[in-house]
């Protein structure tokens, strides 16, 4: 119809990542002069579509245009090129370099290759004046900087491109309010200016005033694209929600018993404000909430990952004070990563190592000498019962698939006989089959009274594994479900705080 | 992987045990060149001269399976051949039981040079190439200060000089007793990283730090210790060279590091950690030692000497790469 008017227009976009269809003919356009949001669940592949719009990822089917002419995007550099431009919430800033060497990082000098500073200030300084920042100062070092200016340092970078098309990825999450509130005003000024401006955000509120047009996303696909003035929060949600539950969750027959582990009151900094609750062995606790909502932080802190700043931790009765991971393990407290690379397993290291470390005592004598062949049966018997896939127990676990790598990260807990287990999105990134099985290991667990808490940002697991749920949101419990209350709409409800 | 691919399993054994290959052709090559390489005399010769390079190859083994790396070790290995010499000469430590005393005294010092290596690596998070730089100047500082710089001559008239020095001097059944004390360290090395937690809690903070921390392991302590074995490692090579000279020379040592760490890498060690062999470090030191030796006995010059070391170095390491497909990544 108006296809002139739109500053960006991707049709029918299909991006899969190995098996996982990440994106099935998704549609989005956005025109000059709004502010458009993009919204859905974690996972339904707002930040997979901005990506491959900013040359990040390449698609694998479809078509985009940008102010009506088709374009290839193959690179960051052909996005930059087309004026379009993705604030992050991770800045991608050099924190010991000035404000303006980071505002013209990709175009200093005058293409001599001789620095003119007195040129360079200048014009970071008109560029900041223009957008009311004049108090911030061009020589500044960026990383001495709050926060809300390192976010306009990023917004004037992009402006040096000559952006046309802004991409924001949560651009509050990382703000307080008096600076969302100028930063909003700096949305509607660039606004004003023509630019296309794409928000992506789980908040509400925000949405609803900031933004001229909302297009929901669910499952790879877009749901539909509405006004703003034409839809309320309640009927946003369902838009949001309500999808079959497909996978198959196996039975469980677990007795709830007595709290294994009671939480009081822990609180760190801005991320986890106060949080209590109560597990008991033989459950399984679902931890639900958006990203950013605190869930992984709370986790961490009873593990000992960090620190917490005040509150209680009582094992089995017994106050516990937890000073790193190793006194949480000591008390019998585990915790599976959700970074299984990073975190969780020894790539380069054979299975033995990676599932003996967590309890290496088991198979040592005196003097810390391993029995390797005791350890080799003790090994074996858990690969087996896991039905871990290796070609040996001396293979690096780097040779493993997704799934069996997980197992690996899930055994090495299992051998430690844990009071209570932490799970960080366990199933993320493994396929079906190894779902379905690391499923049936959780039930096995809770069999024997483990008390297990799952973190998951996926509802049919949090509806299909959890007696109980947790909510959380901006660090705090915002709710709890009991199984019988367990739908896609009470969850988000809590999660997104809708009154 | 496939048998019918014989070529490539032929390649993988080459690309696997290349530092072995490398050592083998560098004996076949010697025993062309010269008639006197396969003599018994030679070879412990070889051996005892490389006896303190291995030592100290040992400590920076284990340096290196957590990722680091240790520089000071030159400058340790004359503190410890200053502080034995301080021992028994200027103390005259030189009855049997002050011996032993001399002996545990100057390994003392060792350790406790490397455990505020370690102490800055592990608990202050000072980065391990500028902390053991720091170090290493200091240390040698402190050999050079000791006597201001003179070298200490051993009296051959008490009996703990007699003793050292017939241990740097004398064989048994034949074999030099630094060899053998060579060979015992050698064992027990093996032994710790391949039986004993502690080896293999090395090994895995060098893999993944973040990971064993999680895993409930006090991750720092290991990575605090291999600088302390380092440092012990160190000091005992400053011990068998003094023996073997009968004297205590500030200036001993310099340049160990580098080869140090050269035995390492040529074995097939990752200075980023996880990955290396004692058994492999081993036939680096050998390298090493026969690249020297041959080009002695072909009477090539000092310098030109550092050249083909140098290329050598390089070539295995480029091997390696090569084998594990592991080249530089863009980002």
């Amino acid at each position: 119809m108006t296809q002139t008017k739109d500053a960006v227009c991707m049709t029918d976009i299909s991006k899969a990542f190995g098996g996982v269809q990440a994106l099935k003919k998704a549609s989005f356009c956005a025109r000059a002069g709004e502010v458009h949001a993009l919204m859905g669940e974690n996972g339904a592949g707002k930040s997979t579509l901005m990506k491959i719009l900013a040359g990040a990822y390449a698609k694998d089917q479809g078509d985009i245009r940008i102010f009506g002419e088709p374009v290839q995007i193959s690179s960051p550099r052909d996005s930059r090129e087309l004026g379009i431009s993705i604030i992050y919430q991770e800045f991608a800033l050099a924190p010991h370099l000035s404000v303006a060497e980071n505002i013209f990082i990709d175009h200093l000098g005058d293409g001599s290759g001789i620095m003119r500073w007195d040129k360079l200030y200048r014009q970071t300084a008109d560029l900041l004046g223009s957008l009311g920042f004049g108090n911030i100062d061009p020589k500044a070092e960026v990383g001495t900087l709050s926060v809300a200016y390192q976010q306009v340092v990023e917004i004037c970078k992009a402006l040096s491109r000559n952006a046309r098309i802004l991409v924001f990825d949560e651009p509050t999450a990382v703000l307080a309010s008096s600076e969302v509130r100028q930063l909003f005003d700096l949305i509607r000024m660039l606004r004003q200016q023509g630019t296309c401006i794409i928000y992506i955000s789980h908040r509400l509120e925000e949405i609803f005033t900031i933004c001229d047009r909302i297009t929901v996303m669910k499952d790879g696909s877009n749901v539909g694209t509405v006004n703003t003035g034409d839809i309320d929060q309640h009927r946003l949600v369902q838009m949001m929600i309500g999808r079959e539950l497909s996978e198959f969750f196996p039975p469980r027959n677990a007795e709830i018993g007595d709290v294994v582990l009671e939480v009081k009151n822990i609180r760190n900094g801005e991320k986890v404000k106060g949080v209590s609750f109560q597990v008991h062995s033989g459950e399984i606790l679902g931890i639900n909430g958006l990203v950013g909502a605190g869930r992984t932080e709370t986790m961490r802190l009873i593990f000992g990952a960090d620190i917490p700043q005040e509150g209680e931790i009582r094992y089995r009765g017994m106050p516990v004070k937890i000073t790193g991971p190793r006194s949480a393990v000591r008390a019998g407290i585990g915790m599976l990563q959700e970074d299984r690379k990073g975190c969780g397993v020894l790539l380069d290291l054979p299975v033995r190592d990676n599932i003996t470390i967590s309890a290496l005592h088991k198979v040592a004598g005196r003097g810390g000498w391993i029995n390797r062949k005791e350890e080799e049966r003790q090994i074996q018997e858990l690969v087996e019962s896991l039905r871990i896939k290796a070609g040996s127990i001396e293979d690096p676990v780097s040779t493993l698939s997704g799934g069996n790598q997980q197992k690996v990260s899930l055994a090495k807990w299992l051998y430690r006989d844990c009071g209570v287990l932490i799970l960080d999105e366990p199933t993320r990134g493994v396929d079906v089959g190894a779902k379905v099985e690391i499923y049936k290991i959780m039930n096995e667990l809770a069999e024997k009274g483990v008390a297990i808490i799952m973190i998951s940002s996926e509802m049919p697991e949090i509806i299909g594994m959890s007696d109980r749920v947790l909510i959380m949101r901006e660090g705090m419990v915002s709710g709890e479900l009991k199984r019988e209350e367990l739908t896609e709409t009470n969850m988000i409800h809590l999660a997104m705080g809708v009154k | 992987m496939n048998e019918k691919k014989g070529n490539l399993n032929l390649k993988e054994f080459f690309i696997r045990h290349n530092a072995v290959l490398i050592l083998l052709l560098l004996i076949v090559v010697s025993s062309f060149l010269s008639d006197v390489f396969f003599t018994s005399r030679n070879i412990f010769n070889i051996l005892r001269q490389n006896t303190p390079i291995f030592l100290v190859s040992m400590g920076m083994l284990f340096v290196i399976l957590t990722g680091g790396i240790d520089l000071s070790v030159g400058s340790i290995v004359a503190v410890g051949g200053m502080m034995i010499s301080v021992a028994v000469v200027h103390w005259n430590w030189s009855l049997p039981l002050m011996l032993a005393a001399a002996i545990l005294f100057t390994l003392l010092v060792g350790f406790i040079l490397g455990s505020v290596n370690g102490f800055l690596v592990s608990y202050i998070g000072v980065a391990p190439f500028v902390g053991t730089l720091g170090m290493m100047t200091i240390a040698k500082g402190i050999a050079y200060l000791i006597t201001n710089g003179q070298p200490i001559r051993w009296p051959s008239d008490t009996f703990g000089t007699q003793f050292l020095q017939a241990f740097g001097s004398q064989t048994f059944l034949g074999i030099p007793w630094p060899v053998i004390l060579g060979a015992v360290v050698f064992v027990v090395c093996l032994l710790v990283t391949k039986y004993t937690v502690f080896g293999r809690l090395v090994v895995a903070t060098g893999s993944n730090q973040s990971a064993v921390t999680l895993a409930g392991i006090n991750s720092r302590q290991y990575k605090f210790s291999v600088y302390a074995i380092s440092g012990v490692c160190s000091a005992l090579a400053g011990i068998v060279i003094s023996c073997r000279s009968g004297t205590g020379t500030p200036s001993t040592g310099s340049g160990f590091e580098l080869d140090a760490i050269a035995a390492c890498v040529i074995g097939g060690a990752s200075l980023n950690g996880g990955k290396g062999k004692v058994f492999s470090t081993l036939i680096g030191v050998l390298i090493l030692a026969l690249i020297t030796n041959i080009m002695n006995l072909l009477s090539v010059p000092a310098y030109p000497q550092e050249i083909v070391k140098g290329v050598i170095i390089l070539a295995s390491v480029i091997l390696q790469l090569v084998g594990t497909g592991k080249r530089q990544s863009i980002v």
